[in-house]
């Protein structure tokens, strides 16, 4: 760098460019139009969305003829990387022969990566589309089996979703 | 006696409007900020959001006041008085309207009546950078001293243009009687059409001075955390808030006065109207003049980036002073030259 080389502008700018008061009346313009366009913002509670079959929401256990499909195998337990899921399996009379006691899942731990569903050789756990989540105490967020089972109706669109992936 | 009684009450009224019209303008400039990036603005508290600024205003209230432990005390509390206080005294040379018959008084509508009204105000404005500067130096926080420094530059080397360009006015006009400005700016004679230049360079000016946009570099968040108000909580921030917000009306209500006719309604004399009519839509015209400015305060906030400070200086120094110069020599020699 020698003390000539002298910054020089990409640009020659004309005497009118450079008082600005041609971009500013575009920049006037353009927020004039903005103002009359159509709003963004969904009015949440009262206006909610409904998520995509792809969606991953709560995850909940599937159940069909008033039985969840589990067997209790603990593939689910085994591969989620939060540790949020516990199974205890026991025997029963039905045909499947094994089925869970107790199965809770801690949604504070959850981290809704579906690996759960992606494991479960049953289709027995699957991430529904439910994405309100409130509790007002850390022993509220475990969620037993009475809040996880949801019938098979309330779940087709994700069941179709996943037998279409598969 | 009669005369004190009527000017209290003047004073009572115009404060209880530009107390009011400011609680309600932090929610049109919410709102128009939403519409501007497609949102919706406040809409959740009473009809259309309307009492948002009021519950905010109590929220205010209700929040624990701290004054930092090494701050000075007394300087710290006055700083928000001094900036209201400039902010709303202001107010008091500004015609809003012309006459008005009410209980057989003739009721000047302006509460004082100075003969040196425009004086009056260059100086209170110049008070207005104490309030700002004092702030910053008694919270003993180097941001908010930064952002009182950067304000008294500001203040004082955009004065020197918003100064020289109230002068083409009175050049204009032989009188430094607001009332007498306005009067002169019957029909279409507004001074903006007579002294275009300076109209430009005090508006520009009266933004640098009301710290907003474009020039709101003493409260830059991205450099100054939040200002000369860092340190300020509760009402005394409220206070600060409050005051840009009257200072907005305050030169708003200046630029009309002296610019845009005041409460001159074009060619209002033909239609032979009863007297009363003529004072309340003298009245009125001011109003809408005085928000149309508020809007374009508003909307030039949510389009224009903010300065880097050279560049400030750059344009106050080296665009706008010359800039006010010679729209001195032009409004002089014009006024030689026609008579």
């Amino acid at each position: 760098m020698s003390i000539n080389s002298i910054q020089v502008r990409g640009k020659d700018l004309s005497f009118w460019q450079r008082t600005y008061i041609p971009e500013i009346v575009k920049g006037m313009a353009l927020t004039l139009k903005q103002v009359f366009r159509p709003k963004f913002t969904r009015q949440y509670p009262e206006e909610r969305w409904n998520p995509p079959s792809s969606f991953r929401g709560r995850p909940v256990l599937v159940e069909e003829q008033g039985v969840e499909r589990c067997v209790a195998c603990g593939l689910c337990a085994r591969v989620c990387p939060a540790l949020a899921i516990e199974v205890q399996a026991s025997e029963t009379e039905l045909e499947k022969e094994r089925y869970p006691v107790k199965f809770e899942i801690n949604m504070l731990r959850c981290i809704f990566c579906g690996f759960c569903e992606e494991a479960c050789p049953e289709e027995a756990i699957i991430m529904s589309d439910e994405y309100e989540l409130v509790f007002t105490n850390p022993d509220d967020a475990i969620y037993g089996k009475e809040k996880l089972l949801m019938s098979t109706d309330r779940l087709k669109t994700r069941l179709e979703f996943l037998r279409k992936a598969r | 006696m009669e005369i004190l009684i009527i000017s209290l009450i003047k004073i009572v009224v115009v404060l209880l409007v530009i107390l009011t019209v400011v609680a309600n303008l932090v929610y049109v400039e919410r709102k128009m900020s939403a519409f501007i990036q497609n949102r919706i603005g406040p809409n959740r508290v009473g009809p259309w959001g309307l009492l948002q600024s009021p519950a905010d205003v109590l929220k205010l209230f209700i929040k624990e006041d701290i004054v930092p432990t090494s701050a000075n005390r007394t300087v710290h509390a006055l700083a928000p008085l001094i900036s209201i206080t400039v902010a709303l005294v202001t107010f008091a040379v500004i015609p809003f309207g012309s006459t008005i018959q009410l209980f057989g008084y003739d009721i000047q509508l302006m509460i004082a009546d100075v003969n040196i009204g425009v004086l009056y105000i260059l100086a209170l404005t110049s008070l207005g950078v104490y309030g700002v500067t004092l702030s910053g130096w008694s919270s003993n926080n180097k941001y908010s001293l930064l952002g009182g420094l950067r304000s008294s530059a500001q203040l004082i080397s955009y004065e020197l243009s918003m100064g020289l360009s109230v002068v083409g006015v009175i050049v204009v006009a032989q009188t430094l009687r607001l009332d007498k400005i306005v009067e002169l700016q019957s029909g279409l004679a507004w001074n903006a059409f007579l002294t275009p230049i300076g109209f430009v360079t005090f508006v520009v000016a009266s933004f640098a001075e009301t710290n907003r946009l474009p020039f709101d570099l003493p409260e830059a968040e991205p450099e100054l955390v939040g200002g000369y108000h860092t340190e300020y909580s509760g009402m005394k921030f409220g206070t600060f808030f409050l005051a840009e917000y009257a200072n907005m009306i305050t030169s708003s209500a200046l630029i009309v006065t002296l610019f845009l006719g005041g409460w001159q309604f074009p060619y209002l004399e033909t239609f032979n109207l009863p007297p009363m009519w003529v004072s309340i839509i003298h009245i009125l015209t001011f109003m809408v003049k005085v928000s149309g400015m508020l809007l374009f305060y508003m909307w030039i906030r949510w389009t224009i980036p903010r300065f880097r400070y050279d560049q400030l200086m750059n344009l106050g120094w080296k665009v706008m002073l010359p800039l006010a110069i010679v729209n001195l020599f032009v409004t002089a020699g014009g006024l030689l030259l026609l008579g």
